[in-house]
This record gives C-alpha cells, structure tokens and sequence, in this order.
C-alpha cells in the first residue's frame, strides 16, 4: 500500500520510462524531419537540374572500354556489366593483397620480436615508415616515381622464367588449360580433402594410444603427389605461354596493369605494417609463464609454438586482422588516383559522370561495401565463438 | 653404497659461449641463428649496397640551387631540392596570394599554442619545460610555416606574428588560466577567429581569399583540425548513445557508426561532393571546400566513437552506480564521473585516430581540394622542372613531413600511455 502511495505522489514528469519515451520520439521526428526535407530537396534539386531519379541506366550500352576485365565485356556492354567488372576487380586486389599482406605482416612481426638486432631494428624501421605515411602517398610513389620511369618493353627488368617488368606492366607466362586440367584440379581438391581427414584421425589416434603421427609429411604428401600424379597421365595439360619480345612490345604471355602492379604491392606492404604490430601484440600477450610450463612439461620449441604459444595468440590476433582485412578492401578504392579500374573508379567515377545518376551509383557502391564488411563480420563473430575462452 | 660414489673428479665442461665483449654481442644480437644469423647477414649486404646510393642521390649529388630544371636533368645528379625550395610557398599555402599569407601564418601560430597548452598540460613545470612552450612552440611551428624567407620579405609583421605567439603563450602560462577555459576557447572561439581571419572580413578590412586558392599544407592541417575538433564531442556523443538504454537512441547511434565504419572514406567523400549540395535547399549551396571537410568530420566521428566506446566499457559498472546512489543526473554522472575516466583511458588511442585521420586528408585530393600531396603531385608535372629526379624528391619530401607528423603523435601517444599507467605500473 505504501509503495502504491508513493508511486502516486511522484509526478509523471520524472517518471524515467516517461522521460525515456519523450526523448526519443523527440529524436525520431527530428531524425524523420531532417531525411523528409533531405528528400524532398533532393527530389526538387534534382528535377531541377535534370538528374534521373531511377534505375533505368543500369540496362543502356555503357560505350567505354575498362582496361582489365575479368569477364566479358565491351564497350557496347550495359552498365550492370561494367559494374560486374569493376566489382570484380576490386574483390581481385583485395584478395591477393590479403593473403600477400597476411604472409609479410607475419613474418615482420616476428621479425620484430627477434633477439637479433638487425633483424629487429630493420623490422621496426619498416613497420614505423609504413605507419606514419599516407597510403597515397605510397600509391603514388610506386605508381609514378617507380614503375613509370622503367625501361620501355625492349629493355624490360627480367626475373628469369619468363617474368619481365616494363613500364606498360608486368609480363608473366599465361598459363594455357587443355581439357584435361579439370582433373588435376579435382586431384589438388581431393588431396587437400584427404590430408585433412588424415589431420583429424591422426588427432583421434593420439588421444586414444598416445602415437603420434607423422601429419605434417602425410598432408604434404597428400596435397602435392595426387595432382602431379594426374597431371603426368593426363598428358600434361597445363602448358605456359610465355612472352616473347617481338619488335617493340611482347607477344604472348599475359599482361598485368602497372597500375594492378603498383596497387596491390602498395597496399599488401602498408598493410603488412599493421599486421606485423598486431602479430607482435598477439604473441607477446601469451604470457611466459605458458612457454615456461610447456616447456617443463618436455614439450619440444617447435610444439611449445605449435600447441600452446599460437593457439593463443591467435585468439588476440584474429579480430583485429579481420579489421585489417577490410581496411585493406576500402583502401583498394585509391585505386581511382592512379586509374586501376575498381568499383569505385569504374562505377562510382566513369558510370556516375556519364549518367547523372549520383544518389543510385554512390548508394550501389556504398551498399558493395557494406555487404562485403557485413559477410566478414558474420564469420568473425561464428569464428570468435568458436575461439572463445570458455569459461565456467 | 660405495658404488654409486664418485671418487675421481668430472671432466671440465668447456667454457660457454663468450658473453661480453664485442664479439660475444656480436655472436648473441647479430649471427643468432641459423635464420635469424643468414637474414642478418643478408639486410646488412643489402643496407651496405643501398645506402651509400641515398647518400649519394639525397645528399651528394643533389641540386641545392638551380633557377629551373636544367641543372636538375643534367645525367647522373641527385635530387633536385632546388625545386623544393622554389616550390615551397606553394606547398605551404596552395595558391593562397602572397601579401596575405601572414593571416595564415597568424592562424596557424594561435592554434598552436593552444593545441600545445592542451595536448602537454604539466609540461611547463619544469624550468625546460616551460622555456620550450613559451619559446620552443612558437619558435618552431614559425620557422616551420613562414620560414626565415618570409622574415626577409615582410620582416615587420612576420616577426609580430612570433612575438605575438610567445606573448599568447606567456598569458595562458602566467595567468594560470585553466585547461578546461583553453579547451573552450580552442574548440568554439579560435574556429570562428580562424575563419574571419582566413577567408577575410570587410568588418576587420581584410581582402577576401576565396577558397578556391586555399592550398597546401595550410589547408592538409586546417582540414585535419576541423575534423578532430569535431570528431571529439561528436564520438562522445555517439558512443553515449550507442551505450544507451533508450532504443531508439542506441538504434541510430550503431546505424550511424556502422554504416560509415563500413564504407570507404573516397565514397563519404563523393557523397558529400555530389549529394550534399542536393539535400539541403537549392539557395544554400554549400562551398566547394566546406563539403569535404564536413564530410570529413562525419568519417571521424563515427570512428572516434568506437574508441570512446572502448573507454566507456572499461569504466565498471560501481562507478556509475556510486554516482546514482549520490543522486546525480544522467548528464551529471557522465560529466563527473564516467567520460573523464574513460577519455583519460583512451588517449594512446585517440591518438592513434588522429594519425590516421590527418593521413587520411590526402584523400580529399579526389574531390578537387589542393591539399598537401595534390600540391605535391601538381607542382611534379611542372614543365619547367621536369625531369627524372624531381618527382623522388618531392615524394621523398612529402614522405618526410607526413613522418614527422605522424611519428611526433605516435611518440606522444605512447608518453601519454606511460603517463597513464603510472598508478597501475607496478
């Protein structure tokens, strides 16, 4: 009764649920007045100037050539291709630049963590120049102060293997499918398949009996002997064609951008600074005791890093990368200043200037983007569960 | 028993690898290993094949002074810093016009000092110390912006500008004013100070500088500043209203931060050039540069939000019951209690935002503005200097400033971080 008495005698206008429900339906009209007048603006600024308010482009001819496509395409294509194209692209450089990021943020990071001095200090000098300057910058350097003033084709850098570098790009060997390439493929898979079945019942029989199995051999043998088997009785499909200077430029093998080039070494090594810090984050977080322990229960240095130490540290180092990883994908949109031609160049530059259609192509292209870093942090989240402490 | 006695003594071990010395350093820092001894060994072929090179290109056989590229094309020289130093002016202030660059240089110095008074808030205890803020800044960021040239040029009022900044440094010290008055004055004052100054007032009989002409350095700092002047209260904001417990507050708040965390900045940036000026009202048309810089500012809210976040979910939960139970307000408890824990907590990290943010700046080149590296890259293809050299040399330059910047915050951060752990440092 009490409670009851003094419930009434508070006024409503402190009455935290009222207060609550007053602010925010404060916040939803000014929010729902600022995106109505947004749009009604938009709608009239745009009738104004003539600006198409719809979809219809997405079917018409593009009429522009992009220089790397990955599928078909012309420039009689429509502009949904073109977008496919430069999506295409874009998903092309940040996925070599992820795993070649990855590779050389590992190996710096501990590099950085190593008790030879040169090593360390040539590892931090790379990590803290890479760091404190613009990627545009880097872009940039790479794009015009490097590859622009190589050789012309006749006097192109060689690598040996038919690899050369020239100011109009990097020639490498293309490599030439004949139809029985799909099995090698189908070999490769089903190694790859049965070394890790091998991997998962060598784990069984050692908490069973205690043998350890040889797996790093078996899987290595597994992944490599199917597909050269099946490659020698298939009667060697896969040939390589390689470039040969004729004249003034080369003829045959296969031609990559300058400015392919020049995009994904840039971002792997700006990348590859911050991958090595949180490398160097994640090992130094297992604390010493860990080591300590392994080591006195007689585990070897390679078993001590394989069980204990990495396990670990991948459980820090596992959500910044990720962050890394798709800091690296936007990144892939300075593309634009040196004219590779991603998403963003080819859609949100070339397609918006010639349609108009500036609200559609930049909501598309944000949309891309957002999708990309939805789909990475669903399987982070599934990852992160699976890695999770558990506790009581 | 006698058995398992030992009667005759153990043979002598070998002594141990040497230890002290040079080579026992040598044999523990350098040759390691048998990956580490190799790859050492390779870094430092590969320093002793490069490095006399630099030297050479950067220092020996560079082109000091020269009055156009000739000197500079000439087979076999190094870099042209003559071009630099021809340049320069135009590095530092785009195209803004030369009798009004000392509004710039004045702009510059005040914000400067403030920063400084802010950013180092017990650094002039010490006798050093206090030489250095009241000297060394202003000193510093005048012999880095106008340079000792425009002293020969227009010796009166550049060297006022320097008086007047030891002069603005000595009043915040001697008056004992206190930081939370300098932060008012920095974030809502000196914004207003900066902008009559700059873009000119007939009230204050300055000429008007259309934006257009605003360039440079200049412009990478003015573009940079904004966006952490108001990346700060807008990141409070927001992480307050992610960490609501109104719904539909928390509802835009993470719609916000996530939506612009996962696009872009290039494309915050085409949105702000292209869709900007269509949804506000066709009469008010907003300036050329004004709209990279807001968008700008809203890529850096949403990003200093989370890191404010961060700060927020470190804070336990006692301190804000503590401050219920005292019977303060949701806006009280912030203020008092919970955000200046949880900024203090997060400055290496704030920091960090803001050598990434002012790194970001060269991306609004996209949008048509002169920021330091279009300068660079503009002034690059200047016929009258081209040749080989010039464009290592600008590059290595701009490389060199941004390091500079970048590296000085990086360093600061990690002071602050030490300065912050001192009571948890055991």
């Amino acid at each position: 009764m009490n409670d009851v008495a003094a419930q009434r005698s508070v006024s409503l206008l402190y009455n935290p649920r009222l207060r609550g429900l007053f602010w925010q339906a404060g916040l939803i009209l000014i929010v729902g007045f600022l995106s109505y007048e947004a749009v009604l603006n938009a709608a009239t600024n745009m009738r104004a100037r003539g600006i198409p308010t719809d979809f219809s482009f997405w079917d018409r001819v593009a009429s522009f050539d992009i220089n790397q496509t990955l599928i078909a395409y012309s420039s009689s294509s429509p502009y949904s291709q073109a977008f496919l194209v430069g999506l295409l692209n874009t998903l092309l450089v940040a996925a070599i630049g992820v795993v070649v990021a990855t590779v050389l943020g590992f190996f710096i990071g501990i590099a950085r963590l190593s008790k030879n001095f040169v090593v360390s200090k040539l590892a931090s000098i790379y990590v803290e120049v890479l760091r404190n300057t613009p990627l545009l910058l880097q872009l940039l350097f790479i794009y015009n102060a490097v590859l622009k003033p190589l050789p012309n084709p006749r006097d192109s850098i060689s690598f040996g293997a038919g690899i050369y570098l020239n100011n109009r790009g990097l020639v490498v060997p293309d490599p030439q499918f004949a139809p029985g390439a799909g099995f090698v493929l189908i070999a490769a898979v089903l190694g790859i398949v049965a070394s890790f079945a091998f991997k998962a019942y060598a784990k069984k029989r050692q908490f069973e009996s205690g043998e350890i199995l040889p797996v790093a051999r078996v899987s290595a043998a597994l992944i490599l002997l199917p597909p050269v088997l099946v490659y020698l009785l298939a009667g060697q499909p896969i040939s390589f064609d390689t470039p040969v200077l004729r004249g003034f430029n080369f003829v045959g093998g296969m031609r990559v951008l300058p400015e392919f080039v020049a995009l994904v070494v840039g971002l792997s090594i700006y990348t590859a600074a911050f991958i090595a810090e949180i490398v160097r984050a994640g090992i130094l977080s297992v604390s010493h005791g860990q080591t300590e322990a392994a080591q006195s229960l007689g585990l070897s240095r390679a078993q001590t890093l394989k069980l204990v130490v990495v396990p670990q540290a991948l459980r820090v180092i596992v959500p910044p990368l990720t962050n890394q990883f798709l800091a690296l994908t936007k990144n892939s949109s300075l593309a634009v200043f040196i004219g590779y031609p991603d998403l963003v160049q080819v859609f949100a530059g070339t397609v918006l200037n010639q349609t108009g259609a500036a609200v559609q192509v930049i909501a598309i292209t944000m949309a891309v983007y957002l999708v990309i870093s939805l789909i990475t942090a669903m399987i982070m989240n599934v990852y992160n569960r699976r890695m999770a402490l558990v506790e009581r | 028993m006698s058995l398992y006695l030992r009667h005759d003594e153990a043979p002598l071990l070998p002594p141990p690898a040497r230890v002290g010395g040079a080579l026992g350093w040598l044999r523990e820092h350098i040759f390691s290993g048998w990956v580490s001894g190799p790859l050492a060994l390779a870094f430092i072929a590969l320093i002793v094949w490069i490095l006399p090179d630099l030297v050479r290109f950067f220092v020996l056989d560079a082109i000091w002074t020269a009055d156009d590229g000739a000197a500079c094309r000439v087979q076999g020289t190094g870099a042209c810093w003559a071009f630099v130093d021809r340049k320069l002016d135009f590095f530092r202030y785009g195209s803004y016009p030369g009798t009004e660059h000392w509004r710039v240089d004045l702009t510059l110095m005040i914000g400067t000092v403030l920063s400084a008074r802010l950013l180092w808030p017990d650094g002039q205890k010490s006798r050093g110390g206090l030489l250095a803020f009241l000297f060394g800044i202003p000193l510093f960021i005048f012999l880095m912006i106008p340079g000792p040239a425009a002293v020969m040029r227009e010796p009166g009022i550049e060297l006022a500008i320097l008086a007047g900044g030891v002069a603005l440094a000595a009043l915040l010290e001697f008056t004992k004013l206190r930081t939370l008055w300098v932060g008012i004055f920095f974030f809502f004052i000196f914004p207003v100070i900066a902008v009559y100054l700059l873009k000119g007032s007939a009230f204050l009989g300055l000429v008007q500088v259309d934006t257009n002409l605003w360039g440079g350095i200049f412009l990478s700092l003015l573009v940079a500043t904004v966006g952490i002047v108001f990346s700060l209260p807008a990141g409070v904001l927001l992480a307050l209203g992610r960490r609501s417990e109104l719904p539909a507050v928390r509802f835009f708040s993470i719609l916000y931060i996530e939506f612009v965390r996962g696009v872009p900045f290039i494309t915050v940036l085409f949105m702000a050039n292209t869709m900007l000026p269509l949804f506000v009202p066709d009469n008010w048309s907003p300036d050329r540069l004004m709209r990279p810089i807001v968008g700008f500012a809203l890529f850096a809210a949403a990003y200093m939000a989370e890191e404010v976040r961060g700060g927020l979910q470190a804070i336990p939960k006692g301190q804000s019951e503590g401050a219920m139970a005292l019977g303060l307000s949701y806006w009280q408890r912030m203020r008092l209690i919970i955000l200046p824990q949880a900024l203090t907590l997060v400055i290496p990290g704030i920091v960090n935002i803001f050598i990434s943010l002012f790194k970001d700046t060269t991306l609004v080149a996209i949008v048509g503005i002169f920021d330091f590296l279009r300068a660079i890259d503009a002034a690059r293809i200047d016929p009258v200097w081209s040749g080989p050299t010039v464009s290592p040399t600008v590059y290595a330059f701009a490389a060199a400033f941004y390091f500079l910047f970048c590296f000085g915050m990086s360093r600061y951060s990690q002071m602050m971080e030490e300065r912050l752990n001192a009571g948890r440092r055991r």
